[in-house]
C-alpha cells in the first residue's frame, strides 16, 4: 500500500520545461491517468516517478518519504512500455520471473509464482515459448504479468493499449483493471486517448505543455471542464462567448439563464458551453434557453444524428435522436437546459 | 544484401501465383551452388595446395602431387631460429590487446552513434571512417615520433595502439548497427524490475548484442592480426609479428617454409570462424553499416 505524491515536480531540457511545477496526490490503490497530447510531458513525469529521469525541481514521495535519491532498481516502481516489451533472449517464464530472480528468490518459489501469474493472465503453458512466438496481445499480457509478479509498490504504464486492436484493448483494459484492483496496487498510466483514460482511471490528471490543467474524476471533464481547451480535448466544440450578469449570460444568439452549479466566475466576459448530448432541438418558441439557429449539416450516425448548427457566429454540435431528419439551411431552436450549461473562464481561443 | 522488393501478387488462381514464384526459387538454388563453388575454389583448394606444398621436398611442373615428400619445412618452422613461435606469441598478444582497446573505445562510440541523434553526427561518422579511406600508415608515420618520445615504440602496447587506427572503424561500424536495432527501453524495464546497472548489462544488454559483439571483435582481431607496415614501423623491427616472419618467404624464399608459416598464420582465423559460425549466421543483420532502423 503506497500513496504517491508529486510535489512541485519539474524537469527542464536546456531552458525548456518539459514538466513544470506539477503537484499531484495519488492515493494508495488508486488508478490515475496522466492524459494529454503527445509531447505534453506525461511520459517525462512517469520517468521521474520511476527514477529513470531526474527531476530538475521538486520531489517524488512514496508513502510519505522522498525517493528522488533512491535508484530505479530499489524504488519498487515497475514501468511497462507500449513496445519492446519482452526480453528477446529469454522464454516467457524467464521474462516473468526476471524481477523475482533479481530480488534473489529461490528457483522453486520463482517457478511457482510465475506459474500462478501466467494463469492469472490466461497464459498457462506458454512458459517455455520465446517472446517472438507470441502475438502482440499475448506479449502485452506477459509484460503485465512480469511487472505484477513482484508485487510492486507502484505500477506505471506507458500507453499500455496503444499497439493493440480494438477488441484486444477491451480485454486488456478489463484485465489490467481487475488485477490492479485485486492486488490493490497504486497505478499511474500515461495515455493520449481520452476515452481510454475515462474508462480505465479512477481519476484523470490532464496535462498540456508540461503543466497540469485539471485533476478530477472522469465525468468532471465532460460536465465541468475548467477551460475551453480542456473541453475541446474532450471533443466538445460548443463555445459561445457572452457577458455574465448574475445568473444570466447575454450572448449574440440571445440571453441564457444558467443554473446554480456553475463556477463563480463573477460578472463580465465568459464563454458558455454544453455537451452535444445534453442539447435538444426544440419547437417551443419563447421557451427558456431556446436559441434560434441555422442547420449547416446533419449526419446520421446510427445511434444519433449529429447536427451542426450556426449559433450567432459560432458552430455548435447537437446530438439529436436518430429519427430526426434535417436539411442544410433549416431554421431550428436549440434548447440548452440550464442544469447542463457550464461557464468557462475566457481563455484565449474560445 | 539489399532486400529485393517482394513481387506484388495479383489476385487470381493459385496456379498463376506459383508460376510467378518459380523463377525466383530457381535463381536462389543457382546462387547457392555458385557460392559453394566460389568458396571451394578460392578457400578450400588453396588450403589443400598449401598443405601439400608444406610437406613437399620437390614439386615440379606438371606433377599434380609433390614428387618427393619431406618434413624439412616444418622442422625449420618449429625451430627457434625461424622465430615463428616468438612472433606467433607477439601477434596473439597484440591482437588481443587491440581487441580489448577497441572494446573500450568503440562501445561507447557505437552506442552513441547507434542510438542517439545529435548535431554533428555525420561529421563524427566521417571522421571514424577516415582510416578506411586514408592508409593507416599515414597516421602511423606521424605518431611514430610521438611514440619514440613516449617510449612506446617496440612495445606491445604501442603497436596495439597503432593497430587501433585501422581496426576501430570496423568495430564501431558493426556495433553501431547492432545498437541501432536495440531498444534501451529493455534496459529501463529491467531497471524498474529491480536489476542494477551491472545486472542489466549481464542479463539484458549482453545477450542482446552478443552475436554482433562477437563479429566486431573478430573483425578487430583479424585486422590487427594481418597488419604489417604499421607493425614494422612502430615495432622498430624489434617486435616481430607473424606477418613479418612470413612475408620474406613469400617473394623469393623457400616455398615449402612459406606454406607452413602461412598455415600457422591462417589457423587462428579459421578456428575462430568455425567456432563462431553459428553466431555469424544469426548476426547477419549486423553487417548493415550505421543502422537507421
Amino acid at each position: 500500500m503506497t500513496d504517491v505524491s508529486l510535489v512541485h515536480l519539474g524537469r527542464a531540457f536546456g531552458d525548456k520545461w518539459a514538466v513544470k511545477d506539477l503537484n499531484l496526490e495519488i492515493a494508495s490503490g488508486e488508478m490515475v491517468a496522466l492524459l494529454g497530447p503527445s509531447g505534453c510531458g506525461k511520459t517525462t513525469t512517469l520517468r521521474m516517478i520511476t527514477g529513470l529521469a531526474r527531476p530538475t525541481t521538486g520531489d517524488v514521495l512514496f508513502g510519505g518519504s522522498s525517493v528522488v535519491e533512491v535508484p530505479t532498481e530499489r524504488r519498487g516502481a515497475v514501468l511497462i512500455f507500449q513496445q519492446h516489451l519482452l526480453f528477446p533472449t529469454m522464454t516467457v517464464a524467464q521474462n516473468v520471473g526476471f524481477g523475482l530472480k533479481m530480488a534473489g528468490m529461490g528457483k522453486g518459489e520463482i517457478n511457482q509464482r510465475v506459474e500462478e501469474m501466467l494463469e492469472r493472465v490466461e497464459l498457462s503453458g506458454f512458459g517455455t515459448r520465446k517472446a517472438h512466438e507470441l502475438s502482440g496481445g499475448q506479449q502485452q499480457r506477459v509484460a503485465l504479468a512480469r511487472g505484477l509478479v513482484t508485487h510492486p509498490k507502484v505500477l506505471l504504464l506507458d500507453e499500455p493499449l496503444a499497439n493493440l486492436d480494438a477488441n484486444l484493448r477491451i480485454t486488456m483494459r478489463h484485465l489490467i483493471r481487475s488485477i490492479q484492483r485485486d492486488l490493490g496496487i497504486t497505478a499511474i498510466f500515461v495515455t493520449h486517448d481520452q476515452e481510454e483514460a475515462v474508462m480505465l482511471a479512477d481519476r484523470i490528471a490532464l496535462m498540456f505543455d508540461g503543466t497540469l490543467q485539471q485533476v478530477g474524476q472522469p465525468d468532471e471533464f465532460y460536465r465541468h471542464p475548467r477551460t475551453a481547451s480542456i473541453a475541446s480535448f474532450f471533443r466538445s466544440q460548443n463555445f459561445l462567448p457572452g457577458t455574465r450578469r448574475g445568473n444570466v449570460v447575454s450572448t449574440g444568439a440571445g440571453d441564457l439563464v444558467v443554473g446554480h452549479n456553475v463556477a463563480d466566475t463573477g460578472d463580465g466576459p465568459v464563454v458558455v458551453t454544453a455537451r452535444p448530448e445534453t442539447l435538444m432541438l426544440s419547437n417551443r418558441p419563447g421557451g427558456e434557453n431556446c436559441l434560434a439557429a441555422t442547420v449547416t449539416s446533419a449526419i446520421y450516425m446510427g445511434t444519433h444524428t449529429q447536427v451542426f448548427v450556426q449559433l450567432a457566429d459560432t458552430t455548435w454540435t447537437v446530438h439529436a435522436p436518430p429519427s430526426v431528419t434535417l436539411e442544410t439551411g433549416d431554421q431550428v431552436l436549440v434548447e440548452l437546459p440550464k442544469e447542463h450549461i457550464w461557464i468557462l473562464e475566457d481563455d484565449s481561443e474560445a | 544484401m539489399t532486400s529485393t522488393p517482394t513481387p506484388e501478387l495479383a489476385p487470381g488462381p493459385a496456379q498463376a501465383v506459383s508460376e510467378r514464384l518459380l523463377p525466383e526459387r530457381r535463381q536462389i538454388n543457382w546462387l547457392r551452388w555458385a557460392t559453394v563453388t566460389i568458396i571451394v575454389v578460392s578457400v578450400v583448394l588453396p588450403g589443400v595446395s598449401l598443405l601439400l606444398r608444406s610437406f613437399a621436398f620437390r614439386w615440379h611442373y606438371p606433377d599434380v602431387v609433390p614428387g618427393e615428400w619431406g618434413l624439412d619445412a616444418w622442422a625449420y618452422t618449429i625451430d627457434d631460429t625461424s622465430r615463428v613461435f616468438e612472433s606467433l606469441g607477439n601477434s596473439l598478444r597484440i591482437a588481443l590487446l587491440t581487441t580489448t582497446l577497441a572494446l573500450l573505445v568503440g562501445m561507447p562510440a557505437a552506442r552513441a552513434l547507434g542510438q542517439h541523434q545529435f548535431r554533428g553526427k555525420r561529421v563524427v561518422e566521417w571522421i571514424l571512417m577516415m582510416p578506411i579511406i586514408v592508409p593507416a600508415l599515414v597516421a602511423a608515420m606521424g605518431i611514430h615520433i610521438v611514440f619514440i618520445r613516449l617510449g612506446l615504440t617496440a612495445t606491445v602496447l604501442g603497436v596495439s595502439l597503432v593497430h587501433l587506427i585501422p581496426a576501430t572503424p570496423y568495430f564501431v561500424l558493426v556495433m553501431s548497427s547492432v545498437f541501432a536495432n536495440y531498444s534501451p527501453a529493455l534496459e529501463e524495464t529491467a531497471r524498474t524490475l529491480g536489476a542494477n546497472k551491472i545486472r542489466v548489462f549481464r542479463y539484458v544488454t549482453l545477450p542482446a548484442i552478443s552475436s554482433g559483439l562477437l563479429v566486431a571483435c573478430l573483425f578487430t582481431f583479424l585486422i590487427s592480426w594481418s597488419q604489417y607496415v604499421t607493425t614494422v614501423l612502430i615495432g622498430s623491427g624489434i617486435l616481430i609479428t607473424l606477418p613479418m616472419v612470413l612475408f620474406p618467404f613469400l617473394g623469393q624464399g623457400n616455398a615449402a617454409v612459406a606454406a607452413s608459416i602461412t598455415l600457422i598464420f591462417v589457423a587462428p582465423a579459421v578456428m575462430v570462424l568455425i567456432l563462431t559460425s553459428r553466431s555469424l549466421g544469426r548476426g547477419s543483420t549486423v553487417m548493415g553499416g550505421f543502422g537507421k532502423v
